[in-house]
């Protein structure tokens, strides 16, 4: 029996000491990232070795006459240079894409965009290898330039892709063009015309969320080792999803899974760019086998921005049927999905324009139809989900949009339509038109707390009052009020319906107590300024009394983590967070056996406190985890095997659906363009918060991520597929004194089926800050009959509108 | 390529070198000097992640030769806290005020606040966003890196530190 300690701590003062979940715990990885001890892949330094760059194309489309690498083969310090040919006979010239499609290593026979990979030169160091790729002398032909998507499926538009010209049926089914890469369709066609049909009012739009690119900090690279003598080879990498890649890599090299080790260190940012592989993975990787030495693989900005991995560049024409009234009947959308010359989508497989089907949004209606066309241009491939669980943000963009020009069509104020049309808290779990079933949320009393916090009906009053003074000529200034109110889809997912390259998207978390009561937990997923390595270890303290400061949690390597799909759609928390709250749970269920033997009672006469078992009625006779963990190791119940750890895969029954709602509000000068966000007020509803230090983080780097797509950012080409602005002289990033200052606020609807009941946080911000900007934006000019406006809303752009509109006489 | 010999003090420490000409700063720091604190984000001067303090300057190391700073006394961020391993005022605050989430542009924008607060030791928040908006972060939206200085600054005055109200 326990002698009971002189002074004796509350339950409640000790499950503060715990640091467990809701408390603003400091983050562990700070100690390191604040004394420049992280440890990236570019620091990761191993004897001779080589550095791999790119021959990239100048062209966006054109056939490869030549390629005479010889000048750079013969320059000192160059070891190897690649080119197709060279990964021909290894049948790794093309690579698979997570879209069911191929991608050129290296470009085959001729190019498809500008900058692509043409070759690979493997050099002493990174100056020898600049020097080289300058000495790869490569002859083009040029061929007719496809840029606008619009024009991509006309009977004449060039033939882009000649190494599946004859495979009329792609991963999603039959192609109609030698452009098309499919056509995707959801809901009921019929019932939605039918509806159209009778509505009193039909408002249409074609909102087109333009081309972007998701630009860590850290560009994607990699250092690739073989060991020759073993037949090992290791990989380090910038990886949202080291164990996919680790499966990648063996299904592609050939070499056995359990022979290569991926590691993903410490991350500066993915944001949805390092989900994916790129050439210059598969290109490291063969360097290292070919010449038996590491070769290190790093982009510089210039590759990031135009090669791996663009997000959106979606045309949404979008239709909402209504009553006169206000009540939405139906919504008919049809995107253009520009994928560019490779579709390098990362959605999971069986969804080939990822959860666009959300885009009925938080409105309750009883009919939808959507369908995609996804076509073929001349630039770079890819489609990720830029803090953005799969193409949610453009449908949320469709959406909340969609509403706000329905609104202006019918008189009607934007958030009372949203209010009169809201899923109500009692319609959950509700199934909506396009097939998902959104698990909880309680949307009028969110909105109805924005609205108080900002003053909405006061806010409409004092712009009223503007637009009579800017028709008067008394202000030059333009006044816009910003709302979004979303619904997230999270947290793939649920095997029934989702897996990447047939891998179901589980996720998974492995805790082991050590005999002296510490903790290391494992998790499939991999942090990239998350901070993992405080918010899991707060689950864990929670769930089994054990200081979060005496747990350890390690992601990235492959060897010891459980295999997980990795971080990205905001599904760290719903999947592997969920899997730690489970291992937690089979780990507790032990120690309450344990603690029954030790106390010699029956374990239903046990019952949890904070960090301890102790006799129901007799709070005296306990044992503290630490005990049990103890006991385990050295004295464990007979017929109870020794040790105390767990592992769970979780297969999450369903999606998690984190709400809000965001207001902004914008001035805009009409002579210059220039808009000031005034204030932006952001409510979110991710569940269970279990760290709102962390959340508040997140909110306040995904409205700045928000801010930037909406009001610059861009990833443009000119006619001849030049791709303009690949760097930070011409990408909109916006500096500490552009980015508005950010207030947070939430409600809490837990998940019913979560766990912990919480739903994930990380890209809501940015899936509901882009709308409720361009809804500022839109809402300043509405009242001079703009029409929609295009994104992004730079001052150069909004000048223009004014100019449009006769405003600068 | 005929290298030069350069002689500097980083972190306090003497150092002697060649090197190429042609070498920046940064990999002259990260490669040859093994202190990996500071980062390379654009190549292209804008992000900031490579700021060292050059000769009592912000400086972006990535568009500086190694050979120009040939004589001079260089401190990054792993020359920040001191010799028993106390954190900066600076580092503390950045832990305390949540300033950093993937932590890459957090040693340049630990080293150019330093300057900053050594030129302006009680800034305003207009003068602390003016004074780091040569540097970038991805993550944070910039708030609580504003506030990590702010506290920093306060501890370094002397004073309580208040946070502002949302």
């Amino acid at each position: 029996m326990n002698v009971q300690a002189p002074i004796e701590l509350t339950s409640a003062e000790r499950a503060e000491k715990l640091q467990g979940m809701g408390c603003k715990r400091k983050r562990v990885e700070d100690i390191r990232f604040t004394q420049g001890k992280g440890n990236y892949v570019d620091d990761v330094k191993l004897p001779g070795m080589l550095f791999g760059d790119f021959v990239r194309s100048s062209h966006a489309h054109a056939r490869i006459k030549s390629i005479d690498t010889s000048k750079a083969k013969a320059l000192p310090g160059v070891l190897a240079v690649l080119t197709a040919a060279d990964l021909k006979p290894l049948n790794l010239h093309y690579m698979p894409t997570l879209a069911g499609d191929v991608q050129a290593v290296l470009a085959d026979e001729k190019v498809l965009f500008q900058n692509q990979e043409v070759a690979f030169v493997v050099a002493k160091d990174r100056y020898i290898a600049a020097d080289a790729i300058e000495l790869v002398e490569v002859e083009y032909e040029p061929l007719p330039v496809l840029v606008d998507p619009f024009k991509a499926l006309e009977p004449d538009a060039p033939l882009l892709r000649e190494d599946i010209k004859d495979k009329m049926t792609g991963a999603h089914g039959p192609r109609k063009h030698h452009n098309h890469i499919f056509f995707w369709d959801i809901g009921d066609k019929d019932g939605t015309d039918e509806a159209f049909a009778k509505a009193d009012v039909v408002s249409k739009d074609m909102f087109t969320y333009h081309r972007v690119h998701p630009s860590p900090l850290e560009t994607c690279q990699c250092v690739a080792s073989m060991d020759k003598i073993k037949g090992e080879l290791t990989l380090w990498g910038t990886f949202q999803a080291p164990h996919v890649i680790r499966t990648v890599v063996s299904l592609i090299s050939g070499l056995p899974e359990h022979k290569i080790h991926v590691i993903a260190p410490d991350i500066g940012g993915g944001f949805g760019n390092k989900v994916g592989a790129y050439s210059g993975y598969v290109c490291a990787v063969v360097a290292s086998i070919v010449l038996g030495v590491p070769v290190k693989w790093v982009e510089d900005r210039m590759e990031n921005l135009s090669t791996t991995s663009f997000a959106r560049d979606y045309h949404m024409t979008t239709e909402l049927a209504a009553t006169k009234d206000g009540k939405i009947l139906a919504m008919r959308c049809h995107v253009l999905a520009d994928h560019g010359a490779f579709d390098a989508c990362a959605d999971p497989s069986k969804w080939p324009a990822g959860f666009m089907n959300i885009c009925t949004g938080s409105y309750d209606m009883p009919v939808a139809y959507l369908s995609v066309d996804g076509v073929y241009t001349n630039k770079a491939s890819g489609g990720v989900a830029y803090r953005c669980s799969f193409r949610v943000t453009e449908a949320v963009y469709a959406i909340e949009r969609a509403i706000e020009t329905l609104a202006q069509r019918l008189g009607m104020d934007s958030a009372d339509l949203r209010i009169k049309n809201f899923i109500q808290p009692e319609q959950f779990p509700y199934h909506a038109p396009l097939g998902w079933e959104y698990d909880s949320g309680n949307y009028p009393l969110a909105m109805k707390k924005a609205m108080d916090a900002v003053g909405y009906r006061a806010l409409r009053a004092e712009q009223k009052q503007k637009q009579e003074a800017f028709k008067r000529g008394e202000t030059r200034e333009l006044m816009g009020i910003g709302i979004s109110f979303f619904t997230e889809i999270v947290g793939a997912g649920p095997s029934k319906n989702c897996d990447i390259l047939g891998v179901a998207m589980f996720d998974s978390a492995e805790i082991r107590i050590h005999p002296t009561g510490s903790i290391i937990a494992r998790m499939g997923t991999k942090s990239q300024g998350q901070g993992h390595e405080t918010t899991y270890a707060q689950i864990i303290a929670t769930e089994l009394g054990i200081p979060a400061d005496d747990i350890m949690i390690e992601e990235g390597n492959t060897d010891t983590a459980p295999y997980g799909l990795g971080t990205y759609g905001s599904r760290s928390t719903p999947t592997a967070g969920a899997a730690t709250a489970v291992a937690a749970r089979k780990i507790k269920a032990k120690a309450q056996m344990i603690a029954a033997h030790l106390l010699e009672v029956h374990e239903g006469d046990l019952e949890w406190d904070v960090d301890r078992f102790r006799v129901k009625g007799l709070p005296e006779k306990f044992k503290t985890m630490k005990e049990i963990a103890w006991a385990s190791y050295n004295s464990p119940p007979p017929n109870l095997e020794p040790g105390l750890e767990a592992v769970n895969y979780y297969d999450p029954p369903n999606m998690t659906y984190p709400f809000g709602a965001y207001f902004c509000v914008m001035d805009i000068d009409v002579d210059t363009g220039v808009a000031k966000t005034r204030r932006f007020y952001a409510l979110d509803d991710c569940g269970t918060r279990i760290n709102p230090m962390i959340i508040e983080g997140q909110v306040h780097g995904g409205l700045t991520e928000a801010f930037a797509v909406a009001m610059g950012q861009e990833i443009r080409y000119d006619e001849q597929g030049n791709v303009m602005g690949a760097s930070f002289m011409d990408f909109f990033l916006p500096t500490a004194v552009e980015t508005p200052k950010w207030e947070t606020d939430y409600t809490v609807t837990p998940s019913p089926h979560h766990p912990i009941g919480a739903k994930g946080v990380g890209e809501s911000p940015h899936v509901g800050g882009v709308p409720c900007f361009s809804n500022a934006v839109n809402d300043a000019f509405a009242f001079l009959n703009a029409g929609h406006i295009q994104m992004p809303h730079d001052a150069w752009r909004l000048w223009k509108v004014g100019e449009r509109l006769g405003l600068h006489v | 390529m005929a290298k030069a010999h350069i002689e500097l003090t980083i972190n306090g420490q003497p150092v002697e070198a060649l090197v190429e000409p042609r070498t920046l700063l940064i990999h002259f720091i990260r490669e040859q000097q093994n202190l990996t604190g500071a980062h390379i984000g654009c190549d292209t001067s804008h992000c900031g992640a490579c700021t060292v303090d050059l000769d009592g300057m912000s400086v972006k190391s990535c568009t500086t030769f190694a050979i120009q700073a040939n004589g001079s006394s260089i401190t990054t961020v792993e020359g920040m806290a001191a010799a028993d391993g106390t954190l900066s005022a600076l580092q503390e605050g950045f832990r305390m005020m949540h300033g950093l989430q993937c932590g890459y542009c957090t040693p340049g924008m630990i080293m150019r606040s330093h300057r900053l607060l050594q030129e302006n030791p009680n800034p305003t928040e207009e003068e602390i966003r003016f004074g780091i908006a040569g540097n970038l972060c991805r993550c944070t939206g910039y708030q609580n890196i504003v506030k990590a200085i702010q506290y920093a600054a306060a501890k370094i005055n002397g004073v309580p530190f208040q946070e502002a109200a949302e």
